[in-house]
């Protein structure tokens, strides 16, 4: 093992550059996701004849299959039928695809949990179906849904080293070229990047239970 | 249409990986219990050092990448002298992830039995782990049933980071296949509808156990 | 902010298929009518479609090329540069087409992703030791030769392995890039051997490295590269195919491929070709 030869500072330099791509690809993903598992959610949760049906079914599809066959899916089989992306693009739909699909079942969990009392006590004083839903139930939800949901971004963040399968150049990417090098870098550099993602995302995962305290 | 030829004419491949991808499942699933009881019993026990590597463990192990763990195993270890094939260094891998989340469903499951439990069996002259394996952690399995199961989806999904080390499962298989035949979409098709042979009878097993537990309550 | 680049992109190409459409409609009434004028315009027209505009008008020359194989294109993590035979050829071509060499893009390829890549226009052309097959021929139109090499295995410095009949063994195992050309050789070639195949040679040969395999095989020449970078594996001197290396260009641009061959004639004329090649492989190139 050679930590001294692995931990050249150009090599740091470069692994830094890798994880500027991870945090990237992961926080464009995960506002997308946001957006999009919050929408789905909401419109599962009411239930909408046939609107709901067809999502679940995608829902459920998605959530069953592995994150790295959407990857392989996006990158290599899209372009088949005529949907060109380069490989940062790829990257972000199927993770935008499968975390979207992840994130609406704990949006839909969340508003279940809100109890059904509240929502016939709001409707009774005169607000309609949609007021009730923006203004009582979502806000609510949306505070007991902040734990899954921070743990659902760390998931991502693991999530984004599954682009190493398209050359991403992320933060694995990067790893596997200096480990390319020489084998006594592999232990030394596969310990610092470990680091790298631990720290970040147990920073996340304490922010995380702050909140759940200040909240429940 | 989608073209059933391709399907047909690699059948046994196709059938050869996900033979792979449900014992390196199965595999990683037996050892991952083991290990992650281990550490949730570890997490709570009344010996302050144990409770740290527990603690280490779980909270390492589970921010970081599986496919991190996984190179470890394939290309870390053989630097130190350690090697494994790719199968059983995926499979390796596999279980030390999943062993930090079942370590924390596990964990979950043994503090949500009341606390008054395992104070009456200790003061019946039970040790402490005669009381963990006869009062307290039989009525944990039962409320760590469900998410147990979706920890095991997790794992058949998660299972397809063998493809990326040549550890002979389905996405493997279904990688190499497309590869040849320079037909991708209704390669991955198929791989799709393998792995959903796989999880989704699993998930609606689990949203019945929900279910029921949650109507016995 | 993203998503609107993909929408914006995506927009573009309808409109860029739209125009083409018309374009194609306008052009062929236009030549009923024959005269000299309409036939300048025509071209004029087609031109701008092709990739050779493209390529002059963004100013840069975009390029697949391997950032993981010692000697052809390699990505040197200490400087960040990417180094080899084909980037000097990527170079090269980006002077004849635009005066400068370093108007140039390169973008990683691997064997699987190369062709995906270029017919998704995320690339010009591929320069990655890219084998001209039949099969292939029918997805991307390919160069003159560029490289000739020939498949070889790669192995442990005191392994008594010498050649093929060597590896048509049962428990022996064999690793290899998955896309590859090598890959359906060995497979024919050596049937007993397990084959295993890896996202990339850099994967492969850090498994060869790790022991999980008794050889990597592939091109004498990607093998030279990587005897060079580890001394503790040598090259076996048997090789058991040719594989010639063409630079593989969208199928249809004709255009873009006639100053690439040009190019390529021109080196090889000059004696530019024998020095890059020298500087690389460290010999004359064979005759």
């Amino acid at each position: 093992m050679d930590f001294i030869g692995a931990y050249a500072p150009a090599h740091l330099k470069f692994l830094l550059e890798g994880f500027a791509v991870t945090l990237k690809v992961a926080f464009i993903s995960i506002l997308f996701s946001f957006a999009i598992g919050i929408v789905i959610g909401v419109l599962r949760y009411s239930r909408i004849p046939f609107v709901s049906h067809i999502l679940a079914i995608g829902v459920e599809t998605i959530r069953n299959l592995p994150l790295l066959l959407i990857i392989f899916f996006t990158y290599f089989a899209l372009p088949e039928i005529g949907f060109k992306l380069d490989k940062f693009y790829a990257a972000i739909l199927a993770l935008v695809i499968f975390e979207s699909a992840m994130l609406s079942e704990i949006v839909r969990s969340g508003l279940n949990s809100i109890e059904k009392g509240q929502i016939e006590a709001a409707r009774s004083s005169g607000l309609t179906y949609t007021q009730t839903l923006w203004h009582i139930v979502l806000p609510q939800a949306l505070r007991r849904m902040v734990p899954p949901i921070v743990g659902q971004f760390i998931s991502l963040l693991k999530d984004t080293s599954l682009a190493v399968v398209i050359a991403l150049p992320e933060l694995m990417n990067h790893a596997q070229i200096i480990n390319g090098r020489n084998v006594n870098y592999v232990i030394p550099i596969f310990l610092l990047v470990a680091i790298m993602y631990f720290i970040v995302n147990y920073s996340l995962s304490l922010i995380s239970r702050r909140l759940e305290h200040k909240h429940l | 249409m989608l073209n059933y030829s391709i399907l047909i004419e690699h059948w046994d491949m196709y059938t050869q990986g996900f033979a792979n991808t449900l014992k390196a499942s199965v595999l990683a699933l037996i050892g991952s219990l083991a290990i992650g009881t281990v550490m949730a019993v570890f997490r709570i026990a009344p010996i302050r050092p144990l409770n740290w590597i527990g603690a280490a463990y779980v909270e390492f192990i589970r921010n970081i990448p599986l496919i991190l763990i996984v190179f470890v195993f394939f290309v870390g270890l053989p630097a130190i002298g350690i090697r494994f094939d790719s199968f059983t260094a995926g499979t390796l891998g596999l279980t030390v992830y999943t062993a930090a989340f079942i370590a924390e469903v596990i964990r979950a499951g043994i503090l949500s039995v009341p606390k008054g439990q395992m104070e009456a069996a200790r003061s019946s002259g039970l040790t402490y782990l005669q009381a963990m394996w006869y009062i307290i952690l039989p009525q944990a399995i039962k409320i760590v049933i469900p998410p147990m199961g979706n920890q095991f989806i997790n794992l058949v999904k998660n299972s397809s980071v063998l493809g990326v080390i040549a550890g002979l499962d389905l996405m493997y298989f279904g990688d190499l296949i497309s590869s040849e035949t320079f037909v991708t979409f209704d390669v991955y098709i198929f791989v799709a509808i393998f792995y959903l042979l796989l999880t989704i009878p699993l998930s609606l097993g689990v949203g019945a156990l929900e279910r029921r537990l949650a109507r016995s309550r | 902010m993203k998503l609107k680049n993909i929408w914006r992109k995506m927009m573009g190409l309808g409109l860029v298929a739209m125009l083409s459409a018309t374009a194609l409609v306008g052009c062929s009434s236009e030549t009923t009518t024959g005269s000299k004028e309409n036939e300048t315009k025509k071209t004029e027209k087609q031109a701008s479609e092709s990739t050779l505009d493209k390529i002059k008008e963004r100013g840069k020359f975009v390029v697949g090329v391997k950032y993981d194989l010692n000697l052809f294109g390699l990505k040197n993590p200490q400087t960040g540069e990417v180094e080899g035979f084909d980037i000097d050829i990527a170079k090269g071509l980006a002077k004849k087409i635009l005066g400068d060499e370093n108007k140039i893009e390169l973008k990683e390829v691997t064997s699987k992703t190369r062709i995906p890549m270029l017919n998704n226009g995320e690339i010009d052309a591929i320069i990655a030791t890219m084998t001209i097959t039949e099969e292939r021929k029918k997805e991307v139109d390919f160069s003159d030769v560029y490289f000739m090499a020939g498949q070889s295995l790669l192995v442990k410095k005191d392994s008594n392995i010498n050649g093929i009949a060597d590896v048509n063994k049962k428990g022996v195992t064999v690793l290899t890039a998955k896309g590859s050309t090598s890959a359906q050789n060995i497979r024919a070639k050596a049937p007993e051997a397990t084959v295993l195949e890896f996202e990339n040679y850099a994967e492969a040969f850090t498994a060869l490295k790790a022991g999980q395999g008794d050889a990597l095989t592939t091109d004498n020449a990607l093998l030279f590269g990587m005897a060079k970078q580890d001394p503790n594996f040598r090259v076996v001197d048997e090789t058991f195919s040719e594989e010639p290396y063409g630079i593989a260009v969208r199928k249809g641009d004709k255009e873009l491929l006639d100053v690439i061959n040009e190019y390529l004639k021109e080196i090889k004329a000059n004696g530019e070709y024998d020095k890059i090649y020298e500087k690389w492989i460290g010999e004359k190139p064979k005759q």
